[in-house]
C-alpha cells in the first residue's frame, strides 16, 4: 500500500458537537458536524460540506451545511429534498444571509425537513432565526442555555409574516376588527 | 397621527424588556463587547467620544406635544437637559448613561416611542416630507404609507443583518422634500391618468464616502404590491450586496456593479415569487392606517382676518421677515405651516432645551392641534396654525429664541454632531457652523443671497448631508489634523445634483473666509434674481475656484 493513502487515513477529521435547542427545547444532537472540505469524518451521522455530501447524497447517515454564500437555485433545493436535515452556517453572527437562505428553503422550495443553523449562533438572534425557519439552532459552545430558551420567547407579536405566521399584522387587526 | 394599538404596544414593551435582559447580560459580563455592539445599536444606543448617544426614532417626523412633554423629562432626568434633532428627524441624547438605558426605552415606550433600528446594519427609521398633509403641493399623503413600511420593516426577521444600514424616504408632493434620491431607496407616490395611486421605486442612491443619485427601478409600481416590493428590493440587497468592505457594502454598490437593468432583473425574478402573497395591500389595509391622519378640526378662518395678517406684514418688518423665511403655505386657506427654527448661534444647529421643548409641547397645543413634525433640516414645524393667530406664536417664538427668521437662508445649517460628540467624526463640525453664522448675521445680506443650503459633515459618513448641499463642507483628518474640504452645487432637490469638491481642504479658521469668496463670485456673477445653485450650474466650478484659490 502507498504510503500517502496510509497518511490520509490517518489524519483524523476533526468533529464537534454543540449545544442544540430543537423546536424550542434542549435536546441532546445525534450528529457530529465536520467542516473538513476534503474529507468525511468518521463519525454518523455527520453534517458535511455541501460539497461532500453532493457526492454522497444517498448516504441518509450524512447531511450538508450550506455557506452562507450559497446561491440557492431551484436544481439545488431539489437535491436538497432528500438530506435529513440542512444546516446553514453563520460564519460571523452579523452575516445575515443566513436568514434569507432559510426562508427560501422553506417557503420557496417546500423543504420539511430540520433546518439547523450552525456556526456563530448566539442568544440575541435566536428569535429571528425561528421566525426565518430554522427549527434547530446548534449554539455556539459558549452560550448560555437558558438565555437562549428565554430569548426564543421575547415577541408575542410581530408585524410581517414569516415562515412561523403567515398574516401579516395589518391582516390580522381586519379579520378581528370584521369579527367584532 | 398614529396611536398604538395593544398589539404596538406589547412589542415595544417586549423590546423594553428584551434589551433590559441584554443590558443585564452585557453588565453582568456574560455578552461581549462585539455581541452587545448590533444589540445596541439596534436598539439607538452608540458608545461615542464623551458618553454614550441614545438616537430615538421620531417616525416620519411626526411627534405628538404629549410626546416632546415626555422627551423633555428624559432629557432632564437622565441626560442634560437638553436634545439634539437630527437630519433624519430622530432626537439624540448625548449623555445619557449607558445603564440608565432601559428605563430610558421604557419611559419612551409609556407615550408609544422607542429607539428601535435608528442604529445598525438594518432598515433604519423611514423618512418623510415634513409638509405631508398640508402642502400645496401634495398628491398623495405619504404618512399612511410611510407608517405601512414603518410597521413592516420594525423587527423584520430576515433583515436585522444586512450588509449596511438601509434608509427608506417618502414622498408624495410634487416638490421632493425627502431628498428620495440620496436614499437606500427612494419612494415616490403619484397618481396615474385613471386616478390610481402608483409608486415610482428608487434604489441605490446615498451619501457617505460614494454618493449616488438613486436609479429608477420600477416606476409606476401599483400601490397594493409596495411591501413584497420592499421586501424583494431587500432580499435581493441582503444576498448579494457586499459584506467584505464596509465602505462597499451600501445598497448603492451592488447597483453600480451589477447596473440598474440587471439589479432590477434580480428584483423583479424575486419579485415574481412574492407577488400577492400576503403581505399584498387592500383598500381596507390602507384605510385602517389613513384614518390615523385625519384633517384636524379646524376652525373656520374668514377673509378678514386673512387680510388683517396681510396688513400686518405690510406694517411690521420683523413680522414680514419671519413670514417670509419661516411660514410656509398651506393647502387649506387661512393656514399655514410655521417652522420654528432650532438655528442659533449659542448652540449646535438642531438643539433644543428641555425648557423650550415643554413651551413648543404648549405652543402645539395651544396653536397646532398638539402636533407637531421634525424636519430633515433640524427644526421644528406646527403645521396648521391659523393667520390671526401667527403674530401671537412668532411673538412667543421670538421669546424662546425660535423665531430667527432665516429657514432656507445660508444661516440655516444642516450639521452633524461632529468630533464634539460623535467617535466616528474625523473633525468639528459645531464651531464650523458657529462660526459661518457669525461671519454671516445681517439678515438683510442673507436674504439678499437669497436660498442656500449649507451642510456640514464632521467625517465620511455625511450625517450632514454635505454632499447635496449648494456649499458642503467635509471634516477630513490628515495625519491628525482637522482640514476642511468645500464642494459647490449640490442639492437635494428634485434637480437632483452632487457637490463637486473645489479644491485642497482648508484650514478650520479659514472657513469663513472661503465661504465668503464663493458667496461674493454669487452676487457679481448672478443675473436678477437667480438662485445660487442657479447661477453655481451656469457659470460653473471655475470660477469659484479660481477667486477661492487665487
Amino acid at each position: 500500500m502507498p504510503e500517502s493513502d496510509t497518511s490520509l487515513e490517518a489524519r483524523e477529521v476533526v468533529t464537534t458537537r454543540a449545544p442544540l435547542i430543537k423546536l424550542g427545547q434542549r435536546v441532546e444532537d445525534t450528529w457530529v458536524l465536520s467542516r473538513d472540505t476534503e474529507t468525511l469524518p468518521d463519525s454518523r451521522p455527520a453534517i458535511v460540506p455541501l460539497s461532500l455530501w453532493q457526492v454522497r447524497s444517498d448516504d441518509a447517515e450524512l447531511a450538508p451545511w450550506l455557506p452562507s454564500d450559497t446561491e440557492l437555485t431551484p436544481a439545488l433545493a431539489a437535491t436538497l429534498e432528500q438530506a435529513a436535515l440542512v444546516a446553514i452556517d453563520f460564519p460571523a453572527f452579523t452575516d445575515g444571509r443566513g436568514y434569507t437562505l432559510a426562508r427560501l428553503l422553506r417557503e420557496r422550495f417546500g423543504y420539511a425537513g430540520e433546518i439547523r443553523a450552525i456556526g456563530d449562533v448566539l442568544i440575541d438572534q435566536l428569535y429571528y432565526m425561528s421566525r426565518c425557519g430554522f427549527d434547530a439552532l446548534a449554539l455556539r459552545e459558549d452560550q448560555d442555555i437558558e438565555a437562549a430558551l428565554r430569548a426564543l420567547t421575547a415577541f408575542s407579536v410581530s408585524y410581517q409574516p414569516a415562515v412561523d405566521l403567515h398574516e401579516p399584522l395589518f391582516a390580522r387587526r381586519l379579520r378581528e376588527y370584521r369579527a367584532g | 397621527m398614529y396611536r398604538y394599538d395593544a398589539y404596538d404596544q406589547t412589542l415595544v414593551d417586549e423590546r423594553v424588556n428584551q434589551f433590559r435582559d441584554q443590558m443585564d447580560r452585557y453588565l453582568a459580563g456574560k455578552l461581549g463587547e462585539e455581541e452587545f455592539r448590533p444589540v445596541r445599536l439596534q436598539n439607538g444606543l452608540y458608545i461615542q467620544r464623551h458618553a454614550p448617544m441614545l438616537r430615538i426614532a421620531i417616525p416620519y417626523g411626526m411627534l405628538s406635544s404629549e410626546q416632546l412633554r415626555a422627551l423633555a423629562a428624559i432629557t432632564r432626568r437622565y441626560d442634560r437637559g437638553y436634545g439634539h434633532f437630527t437630519t433624519r428627524q430622530n432626537l439624540q441624547l448625548n449623555w445619557p448613561a449607558l445603564e440608565d438605558v432601559p428605563e430610558i426605552l421604557a419611559d419612551l415606550a409609556k407615550v408609544q416611542m422607542h429607539a428601535i433600528q435608528t442604529s445598525g446594519n438594518c432598515i433604519r427609521n423611514t423618512t418623510s416630507d415634513q409638509f405631508a398633509g398640508i402642502a400645496k403641493d401634495e398628491v398623495v399623503d405619504p404618512r399612511p404609507w410611510c407608517e405601512l413600511i414603518r410597521q413592516w420593516s420594525t423587527l423584520h426577521p430576515e433583515f436585522a443583518y444586512l450588509p449596511r444600514k438601509f434608509k427608506i424616504a417618502v414622498t408624495g408632493a410634487t416638490d421632493d422634500r425627502a431628498a428620495i434620491h440620496v436614499h437606500d431607496i427612494g419612494l415616490r407616490l403619484w397618481l396615474d391618468d385613471a386616478g390610481e395611486l402608483r409608486v415610482r421605486v428608487l434604489a441605490g442612491g446615498g451619501m457617505g464616502r460614494t454618493p449616488m443619485i438613486g436609479e429608477v427601478v420600477r416606476e409606476d409600481l401599483p400601490w397594493q404590491h409596495l411591501l413584497t416590493y420592499l421586501e424583494a428590493i431587500v432580499r435581493v440587497y441582503n444576498q448579494f450586496g457586499r459584506r467584505d468592505n464596509k465602505f462597499k457594502a451600501r445598497i448603492k454598490i451592488l447597483v453600480k456593479a451589477l447596473g440598474v437593468e440587471e439589479f432590477t432583473r434580480r428584483v423583479e425574478a424575486e419579485w415574481a415569487h412574492l407577488k400577492d402573497g400576503s403581505q399584498t395591500l387592500n383598500e381596507a389595509a390602507v384605510e385602517a392606517a389613513r384614518v390615523h391622519f385625519p384633517e384636524p378640526a379646524r376652525r373656520p378662518v374668514d377673509e378678514a382676518a386673512i387680510a388683517e395678517y396681510e396688513r400686518l406684514r405690510q406694517d411690521n418688518r420683523a413680522f414680514a421677515r419671519f413670514v417670509t423665511n419661516n411660514v410656509m403655505d398651506h393647502k387649506v386657506p387661512g393656514y399655514k405651516a410655521v417652522t420654528l427654527s432650532l438655528k442659533r448661534r449659542e448652540a449646535a444647529p438642531g438643539d433644543i432645551t428641555a425648557d423650550q421643548m415643554d413651551a413648543v409641547a404648549e405652543l402645539a397645543e395651544r396653536y397646532g392641534f398638539g402636533e407637531l413634525r421634525v424636519t430633515h433640516e433640524q427644526n421644528l414645524v406646527l403645521s396648521d396654525v391659523p393667520v390671526d393667530e401667527i403674530e401671537t406664536l412668532w411673538q412667543k417664538l421670538d421669546a424662546l429664541g425660535m423665531a430667527n427668521p432665516t429657514v432656507g437662508t445660508l444661516n440655516d445649517i444642516i450639521c452633524c454632531p461632529g468630533g464634539d460628540f460623535c467617535s466616528l467624526a474625523n473633525a468639528v463640525s459645531i464651531p464650523i457652523a458657529q462660526a459661518i453664522q457669525e461671519r454671516f448675521e445681517d439678515l438683510d445680506y442673507l436674504y439678499d443671497l437669497g436660498p442656500i443650503d449649507l451642510n456640514i459633515s464632521g467625517c465620511m459618513n455625511a450625517c450632514g448631508h454635505h454632499h447635496v448641499g449648494n456649499i458642503g463642507i467635509l471634516g477630513v483628518d490628515k495625519k491628525g489634523e482637522e482640514y476642511y474640504q468645500i464642494s459647490l452645487g449640490g442639492n437635494a432637490d428634485d434637480d437632483v445634483s452632487l457637490g463637486k469638491i473645489l479644491g485642497p481642504s482648508f484650514y478650520r479658521e479659514d472657513v469663513p473666509g472661503v465661504i465668503d469668496k464663493v458667496l461674493q463670485v454669487y452676487v457679481e456673477k448672478r443675473l436678477d434674481d437667480e438662485r445660487f445653485l442657479d447661477t453655481y450650474r451656469r457659470v460653473g466650478h471655475q470660477a469659484f475656484k479660481e477667486r477661492v484659490y487665487a
